[in-house]
């Protein structure tokens, strides 16, 4: 088959869905690579680059379209774009088709088959084509940097001869793979972050990134992030006043917030409120990468950046990922390619679109001269249900007290109650036994204590050597045996011997062992 | 020689013999404590050599020589994977010592009271001479300690050879069963329990009821270890190490040896805590580890998800290239397929990209206590990066790539997130916590226990199918 890339007509749009080593991969699947002339520039991709590559160049897109069976794209096709294109041609791009039902309706008008991008469904296997999430991972490194490059101080703590500089603090609300990404960056930079979501599943990931997670005390029963393909789902009134006044609270603490929360559908839910901006520092960032839906922060301009009357910066930039044009290619051209991949399973350039495939029917949003959107719920659950955790309860410090008292006590009691009837036992003994064995038998009860102090004490990495050594000083039972083989029986002279000599083995080979265990521990 | 220089000898070898196994508690020590040992032994075989009523003096040189030159041939060739079953070995000449030693001292028995009944009271040597003062409740009593020296020295025996057997995989490592199971082996320590009262009774013919108790004990030392599968020997080798040091405190009693006794307590102490930890390791008492197989499943195992997804040596390679912190999980698998060399390799390799590099040992893994930690130190790796369980689950999460080669159930999750799991409850490594996870398998199938494993199917993991030795020599060149 024929891909072919176009060059993006959204004005400063830098990405290109078909970078030069994502065209190799393609090639190795069978497929012949297209790119419309100057498609790359903006990323960083020549046409020379390109033509290196094995890519053919088209020298417009009205060439490119009419050459290729496969049409890919970043940004959604523009209605020019759409109408150029033939029935049983294929368009791989973002689409929105929830946003964008007249488009839909064009895209079964031309009889193509329209692949989502945004649409791959969230499940472990297609991961790699997940162009949401690669793009989201780099709205959210790149936001850091707007912040820093808009924030007059260090993002990092330092003790300088100069003076002290505390680190910057920074809160990033919602966190998906952009919050996560966002999260990474600051703690990389040196900054000191807060994190917060209404999934408290996620506590545990945010605490692996190195952020504080905020703490919500709120009792209704939280949604599940599993029931909802791993994306948030609106809260309830109640719920969202208390972090409104968590949010409050922080605030004026606040250097720097990004704000992410996106609720798939819907308009972005605002939790940044006018009185927070205000309530902030002078010379604080707040970078919103929900902007394109409206924003998180009230006072986001869309794709503007603003300065307020009390001097904190908004911005509200809906193009991140377009910003780092390279890496987003590279990444988007994968994507794209692991999208292929799939498409042609037997990797002999011939495009098999199997809709019964999880992945592909949900993507594909029209096909065959049909809207083929929204797609039913996937076969495979995407995520595994989250289990109830229990949270351990904190204990007051009476209570801590009392069950320590309580432990200790048992212990008395446990304790006791051994050695008493282990001191019964031992007068019965002693009640019976002749008064020679019982002198033996101090002997055998105190070795037998020496013996669990001694070795509870050995390394654990030491017990191999310990059961070879103990072996070996087992073979102590030759006394026993040298003790007879001086008697007046012959037999008792052969079997005392077969004892020694068997001893003889144990003592000799036990400690050698040993010897040659021990050698070989070594210190790096 | 006096006696009491003898004593003295024995006080000055006990005394040794503890500090020996004190020393252990670290790998710089234990190389001195193991001296300690050696000369505590030479001291009290040359004080009873030369101590009152020894005698023989040519023949006992003659079996500690030639035992010696046994011993020290075999100590020297021993590969370090053959650990578990040389120690099993070492466990059976111990056993069938006391059997010896037992033996004698109620022939003797037999012997001293026949003459005395003729009014002989001299020209006994040795232990006879012991024998020739005691008063009847003391030889009744020394009768008991006969029999429980003979009957745990003979279950020691049987045992230790199955156990051998089955290390060294000349016996199958399945667990095997007589029909009736267990009822034959209690069947069987109850009439030794019979047959001892009749001997220390004195009723009928004592010898022979001796023979027949060593026989009854053969059988269940056979039968019982018989029933044990391949990867709960780390249990049954230590509990057999207890049973030799009791054998030999029950000997000391009958020949009235201080020295014996103590030693063979602290022999049996020891092994019995080994016991306890590794029970403790597997989460399961004693007792279901001996009666053998796994018991007290409530419900049907959870179903798993997912699929296995396998990973070429590029993959690996790649994935460690790009990782800071790598922990590597052995098992009885690396043993098996002779891949510490190439694991050490491996270490060297990545420790010398700046990688931190780490081992964590679960406390059964293999077929020894510790088994593990011996065939890492043999290929030269450095005893401080190798850590306990405890030392290093934590910090599972911050782990960029584990590799686990050759283990599987001592890092199943099932044992944490499964309550109907067989093995629901036992400690695991927490290896899927890890960012990325490597497990170097021959192939599908599952482990000792037969249980599934939800490793195998989770996100972060890929199975690198092969022979772990080969699998890991593949990476080796791939490694910047």
């Amino acid at each position: 088959m024929k891909i072919g890339a176009l060059k993006e007509s959204f004005e400063g749009e830098a990405r290109v869905a078909i970078t030069p080593s994502s065209a190799a991969h393609l090639q190795k699947l069978g497929h012949e690579a297209f790119v419309e002339s100057g498609a790359g520039i903006r990323a960083g991709f020549s046409d020379d680059d390109y033509r290196k590559a094995g890519v053919t160049v088209e020298a417009s897109a009205a060439d490119l379209i009419k050459t290729v069976d496969v049409v890919a794209k970043v940004r959604q096709p523009d209605d020019a774009e759409i109408r150029q294109m033939r029935a049983g041609q294929t368009l791989i791009s973002f689409f929105y088709p929830g946003q964008s039902g007249e488009l839909l309706e064009v895209a079964k008008g031309q009889g193509i088959t329209a692949i989502a991008m945004d649409m791959v469904p969230r499940i472990s296997r297609a991961q790699k084509m997940d162009a949401l999430s690669s793009m989201a991972n780099i709205a959210g490194y790149r936001s850091v940097i707007e912040a820093a490059n808009n924030f007059g101080r260090f993002f990092t703590g330092q003790v300088t001869a100069a003076g002290k500089v505390p680190p910057a603090k920074v809160l990033v609300v919602g966190a998906g793979v952009a919050g996560l990404a966002a999260i990474g960056t600051s703690v990389s930079l040196g900054a000191q972050v807060y994190a917060f979501d209404v999934r408290p599943e996620v506590a545990e990931q945010i605490e692996s990134m190195g952020a504080e997670f905020v703490f919500l005390d709120f009792k209704e029963a939280q949604t599940d992030g599993a029931a909802t393909g791993g994306y948030a789902a609106p809260s309830s009134p109640e719920f969202r006043e208390k972090q409104l006044e968590k949010f409050r609270e922080l605030a004026p603490q606040m250097d720097v917030v990004i704000t992410t929360a996106l609720i798939p559908g819907r308009d972005a839910p605002v939790l940044w409120t006018k009185d927070m901006v205000e309530a902030m520092k002078p010379g604080s960032v707040i970078v919103d990468l929900a902007a394109e839906k409206g924003g998180n922060c009230e006072l986001t301009v869309p794709e503007q950046r603003i300065v307020t009357d009390n001097g904190v910066v908004i911005i509200g930039y809906t193009d991140f990922p377009s910003r780092m044009g390279a890496q987003a290619s590279e990444l988007y051209g994968n994507n794209i390619r692991h999208f292929m991949a799939d498409l042609t399973p037997k990797k002999d350039g011939v495009v098999d679109h199997n809709m019964e495939d999880d992945v592909i029917r949900g993507a594909t949003v029209a096909h065959g001269g049909e809207i083929t959107f929204p797609p039913p719920p996937p076969k495979v659950a995407a995520i595994a249900a989250q289990k109830p955790k229990e949270k351990p309860k904190e204990l007051t410090p009476a209570e801590r007290r009392a069950q320590e008292v309580a432990a200790f006590k048992a212990e008395t009691r446990s304790q006791v109650m051994l050695l008493g009837g282990g001191g019964i036992l031992l007068l019965l003994v002693g009640l019976l036994a002749p008064a020679s064995f019982m002198s033996h038998f101090i002997v055998f009860v105190l070795a037998c204590f020496v013996g669990f102090r001694v070795i509870w004490n050995v390394a654990h990495s030491l017990h191999t050597p310990l059961m070879a050594v103990t072996n070996a000083i087992s073979s102590i039972i030759i006394l026993g045996a040298l003790m007879q083989i001086s008697s007046g029986s012959w037999l008792v002279v052969i079997l005392a011997a077969l004892a020694v000599f068997m001893a003889g083995i144990n003592i000799f080979g036990g400690f050698m062992v040993t010897r040659r265990m021990l050698a070989m521990f070594q210190k790096s | 020689m006096q006696i009491g220089f003898t004593t003295a000898a024995y006080v000055v070898a006990a005394v040794l013999f503890i500090l020996s196994l004190g020393g252990l508690s670290g790998q710089e020590s234990a190389k001195r404590a193991i001296w300690y040992g050696i000369v505590g032994m030479g001291l009290a075989v040359l004080a009873t050599l030369f101590g009152p009523g020894a005698g023989n003096w040519l023949l006992s040189a003659v079996m500690i020589a030639g035992g010696g030159a046994i011993g020290w041939v075999i100590a020297k060739r021993v590969q370090m994977t053959e650990m578990p079953q040389l120690v099993a070995a070492m466990h059976s000449l111990v056993g069938l010592a006391a059997v010896f030693v037992g033996f004698n001292a109620q022939l003797e028995l037999g012997r001293v009271t026949a003459a005395m009944a003729e009014g002989a009271t001299e020209g006994f040597r040795g232990f006879a001479e012991v024998l020739t003062h005691k008063t009847a409740a003391e030889l009744n009593m020394l009768q008991i300690e006969v029999f429980l020296g003979v009957f745990i020295g003979a279950v020691t025996f049987t045992g230790s050879v199955v156990a051998f057997g089955k290390l060294a995989g000349r016996i199958d490592g399945k667990p095997k069963k007589l029909p009736g199971g267990h009822m034959l082996n209690a069947a069987a320590a109850a009439g030794s329990l019979i047959l001892g009262l009749l001997y220390c009774a004195d009723i009928g013919p004592s010898v022979f009821w001796l023979v027949l108790i060593t026989l009854l004990a053969f059988f269940i030392g056979w039968h019982l270890i018989m029933g044990i599968g391949g990867a709960d020997m780390p249990v049954v080798v230590s509990m057999l190490n207890s049973y030799s040091g009791w054998a030999a405190a029950a000997i000391g009693f009958t020949l009235s040896n201080d020295l014996l006794i103590v030693t063979g307590a602290l022999v049996g102490s020891s092994g019995a805590i080994l016991s306890y930890i590794m029970c403790k390791a597997m989460n399961r008492n004693f007792v279901s580890v001996i009666l053998g197989g796994f018991g007290g499943t409530t419900g049907p195992a959870a179903e798993i998800e997912g699929e296995q997804i396998a990973i070429d040596a590029d993959g690996v390679a790649s994935a460690l290239n790009d990782a800071d912190s790598v922990v590597i999980v052995p098992g009885y698998g690396m043993a098996v397929a002779q891949a510490q060399g190439a694991v050490s390799e491996l270490t060297t390799k990545l420790r010398a990209a700046g990688k931190e590099v780490r081992f964590a040992i679960h406390p059964v893994a293999g077929r020894l206590p510790g088994h593990m930690n011996v065939l890492l130190a043999e290929a030269r790796v450095p005893y401080d990066i190798v850590l306990e369980m405890d030392e290093i689950n934590d910090d599972f999460p911050s782990t960029d790539v584990a590799i686990v080669i050759g283990s599987n159930d001592i890092v199943n999750p099932a044992a944490q997130e499964d309550p109907n799991s067989p093995i629901a409850g036992m400690p695991v490594l927490e290896v899927w916590k890890a960012k990325q996870v490597f497990v170097s398998k021959r192939g599908q199938g599952t482990g000792y226990s037969g249980i599934e494993n939800p490793l195998f199917f989770k996100e972060n993991t890929r199975m690198f199918y092969g022979d772990a030795r080969e699998s890991v020599n593949k990476l080796l060149p791939l490694l910047d």
